[in-house]
């Protein structure tokens, strides 16, 4: 009944909405119905381009969106209802605000005439989520919501993308108006700068051509970019044979086999990553914003370094730490320019770098991410290295929840492509995993989607197991189990005298049982030499999993920066005993976490 | 020893500030849609920036734009933030710095204006006094009766606060100021 080029024809609000979902490529929608979005899932019903995916909370449809978005690097659309559809929204709109993720979300809202009346399932939507949004539009009239859509559209993925909220009250989504196709007409203020200026790119080739302990310090800004930004990162690291780390989230853009890789920096970065970018000469940030988890104390951050950075916004140059060299534009056209510019000037003298490189394989001979077998227990880190080995060849998607397990799985298993890993850096959100695996699944049905969970995190939004069941999206729920939300834990042994308030699950859900409530398929695994077993039958089962991997109760995540301390002063796992984790963190420092 | 008193154990570390706060005025020209000042303001409130003043009204209304006056307070470092920040605003168009630009033009700050009405009660020595008081400061009368003046007065912040001031003892009954309006001199626009 559509086609994309209809020219002003009239429609309903309802019926524009869907149109303009079509006309912006959109094939999967993740929402929730209720009274003030009724007319657009009336019109979804009445047609088969659009695919709706009917979640259990709108938050699971906001990161299920996410998942979407980060796996295929297009927008994510999220349907929700006014009032407590919107509020629920929430979480998911910062979480994609702080990990530049782009994702549509539709709201309904009251009629006009009842808008400031305190309706029923009325909330001030564009008020509440205007500080979580990169722009939000309440429409209030029908002839302009379908232009409004489409910037929508266009502002969430282009720039430094993010999310947008189109609140669209009910009496809008009855009324006619004119339909107008998508068009290429961006408002005169919102003009992001993609290209980055020639000179500075110039500037930084010879900082760095100059460098004797270089570094690259790579973001997500590298995969929001584009594979073709990946690609360019490989070319020049291989250009320049300098060495390179990258934020949690950047993994995947440049491989993990490939042998310039440090491991990720930061607070549970390799002993290798840290080290070198506390002793470094010249750093080149491309496409990170130096995260307070990334920097350490401040004043102590890469002491004696020149920093060049590639930021697509403005905002995140001399945020935290002062910038030498600032280039801002998309890091995809920068890193052409700088890859031309260092073909061209540049002469890679690769031998400069040898002692650079022998002190790296010095920091990395310390094995910092090493951690001791047990033949009795499964150790958590054991735990992601078996699901590795046994699923790095086949074509993985990896989304995770927040905490321990996260930082493990980002130790523990390698990327190699951009857009595999799914996980919630700047927000930090216990649920995202799971609704965002199912996310992922939708977008590649045929891939492995597995969340590296942990217990306490994957119960927050476990009801998207019924819609992983309702689609057959057979998504992997790997809970590393321990009984503790593990990172508030070590927290707690860290800052608070051992002393674990409320850190215990002491009632935990049967998961093999609950996975088999839910229609799925749930296994249990508590011995070491079970586990490669497990993991086949979790990988050969076409429906989703919870796979309850009992692990070591007590194990902590290592190696760490202690918080407030420099890269160099890091707690390495054979270090850490419990004198030295009890007094990592001094009285005065506690007071301010 | 300096070192170890320096405060570490935080995740959040928060460093000493070394700069001196100034006082700065933004002019941001933002399309004058619903929710605009808004986003602005609560920009300020989220990130923790002051306001010392704020003035907007729509300035181009064929285009529908409007000039938001902003008087600002922080470091140099903290107003390159409020800058970008606010660049980052889907509606606002550019965001101009008078201050730095003034001292870009080799001027001492940029030229600001602001406009009061006070209302003074009062009979006897006391109200001729305000008035002359009025006459010296260049307000003009613009509502009287026999037992009140409303006053206008224009110029600087400084010329205002002084102006209240002497009339508190004379009868002082209310105050109603609208911010800074402020630009460049020269014949460049912003």
């Amino acid at each position: 009944m559509s086609n994309g080029q209809s020219e002003r024809r009239e429609m309903t609000g309802a019926e524009m909405v869907v149109q303009a979902l079509k006309d912006n490529g959109v094939k999967h929608v993740f929402g929730y119905p209720g009274g003030a979005v009724l007319p657009i899932y009336d019109e979804i019903f009445q047609q088969d381009e659009v695919e709706h995916i009917l979640v259990r909370h709108e938050q699971g449809a906001g990161h299920a969106a996410e998942g979407y978005a980060r796996s295929t690097g297009r927008a994510g659309v999220m349907l929700v209802t006014s009032g407590p559809g919107a509020t629920n929204a929430v979480t998911p709109l910062q979480d994609a605000l702080m990990d530049s993720i782009p994702l549509v979300c539709l709201t309904g809202q009251v009629p006009t005439s009842l808008i400031g009346s305190d309706a029923f399932q009325e909330c001030d939507t564009v008020g509440i989520t205007r500080p979580c949004t990169k722009h939000n539009w309440l429409v209030k009239d029908v002839n302009e919501l379908a232009a409004t859509i489409h910037e929508a559209f266009h502002v969430a993925t282009t720039g430094r993308p993010g999310p947008v909220v189109v609140d669209i009250p009910k009496d809008v989504q009855f009324a006619k108006g004119f339909y107008v196709p998508p068009q290429i007409a961006p408002r005169t203020s919102y003009q992001p700068k993609v290209q980055g200026d020639l000179e500075k790119v110039k500037a930084a080739v010879e900082l760095m051509a100059s460098a004797k302990k270089p570094i690259i310090y790579s973001g997500g800004g590298v995969i929001n970019s584009g594979p073709e930004a990946s690609h360019l990162l490989r070319e020049l690291v291989d250009l320049t044979g300098f060495p390179i780390t990258s934020t949690l989230m950047g993994l995947g853009a440049y491989p993990a086999s490939g042998k310039n890789w440090l491991g990720m920096l930061g607070m549970h970065g390799t002993y290798e990553a840290n080290m070198a970018m506390h002793d470094c000469d010249v750093m080149v940030c491309i496409g990170a914003r130096f995260d307070d988890r990334i920097t350490g104390r401040l004043n102590a951050f890469a002491p004696n370094s020149k920093k060049i950075h590639i930021d697509i916004d403005p905002s995140s140059i001399n945020k935290n730490v002062h910038t030498d060299v600032p280039i801002i534009g998309d890091v995809g056209r920068v890193l052409e320019d700088l890859v031309r510019l260092w073909r061209a000037s540049a002469k890679a003298d690769k031998k400069a770098l040898y002692p650079w490189w022998e002190q790296i394989a010095k920091w990395r001979a310390r094995d910092s991410l090493a951690y001791k077998m047990n033949n009795d227990v499964i150790m958590p880190q054991y735990a992601i290295q078996r699901l590795y080995a046994l699923t790095k060849d086949m074509d993985t998607y990896i989304t995770t929840e927040v905490g321990q397990h996260q930082m493990w799985a980002a130790q523990h298993y390698h990327f190699d492509k951009p857009n595999r890993w799914m996980t919630s850096g700047g927000l930090g959100t216990m649920g995202y995993g799971l609704p965002a695996a199912l996310g992922v699944q939708i977008a590649h049905p045929n891939a492995l989607v597995v969340d590296i969970a942990g217990d306490a995190s994957v119960q927050m939004t476990m009801q998207e197991m019924s819609a992983a069941v309702q689609y057959d999206a057979p998504i992997k729920i790997f809970i590393l189990n321990n009984q503790y939300m593990g990172m508030v834990r070590q927290w707690q042994q860290l800052l608070h005298g051992n002393r674990l308030s409320h850190s215990y699950t002491e009632a935990m859900p049967d998961f093999v049982k609950l996975a088999e409530a839910y229609g799925g398929h749930g296994i249990r695994c508590e011995k070491p030499d079970e586990l490669d077993d497990a993991i086949k039958e979790m990988i050969s089962v076409r429906k989703p999993v919870l796979f309850d991997c009992r692990v070591a109760t007590l194990a902590n995540c290592f190696p760490m920066i202690p918080s407030g301390k420099a890269h160099n002063e890091m707690l390495l796992p054979d270090e850490a005993t419990d004198e030295a984790v009890a007094n990592a963190i001094d009285a005065k420092g506690r007071e301010l976490v | 020893m300096a070192q170890h008193l320096q405060p570490t154990g935080s995740a959040y570390f928060i460093a000493k500030e070394t700069e001196k706060p100034e006082t700065h005025t933004l002019s941001v020209l933002v399309d004058n849609e619903p929710g605009v000042l808004a986003r602005v303001i609560g920009l300020f409130s989220g990130r923790g920036y002051n306001i010392e003043s704020l003035t907007v009204s729509e300035t181009e209304h064929e285009k529908h734009l409007s000039r938001i006056t902003i008087v600002t307070r922080g470091t140099p470092h903290v107003m390159e933030q409020i800058k970008n920040q606010l660049e980052r605003i889907v509606p606002v168009h550019r965001v101009v710095d008078l201050s730095v630009r003034s001292h870009e033009l080799g001027q001492e700050r940029p030229l600001e204006r602001e406009l009061a009405l006070v209302k003074v009660a009062g009979t006897g020595e006391a109200r001729v006094e305000a008035l002359r008081l009025a006459d010296a400061f260049r307000a003009s009368v613009i509502d009287a009766n026999t037992e009140h003046f409303i006053f206008e007065i224009t110029g600087k912040g400084s010329k205002l606060d002084q102006f209240i001031a002497i009339m508190k003892p004379l009868g002082l009954v209310e105050i109603c100021r609208t911010g800074v309006a402020a630009m460049n001199r020269g014949p460049q626009g912003m």
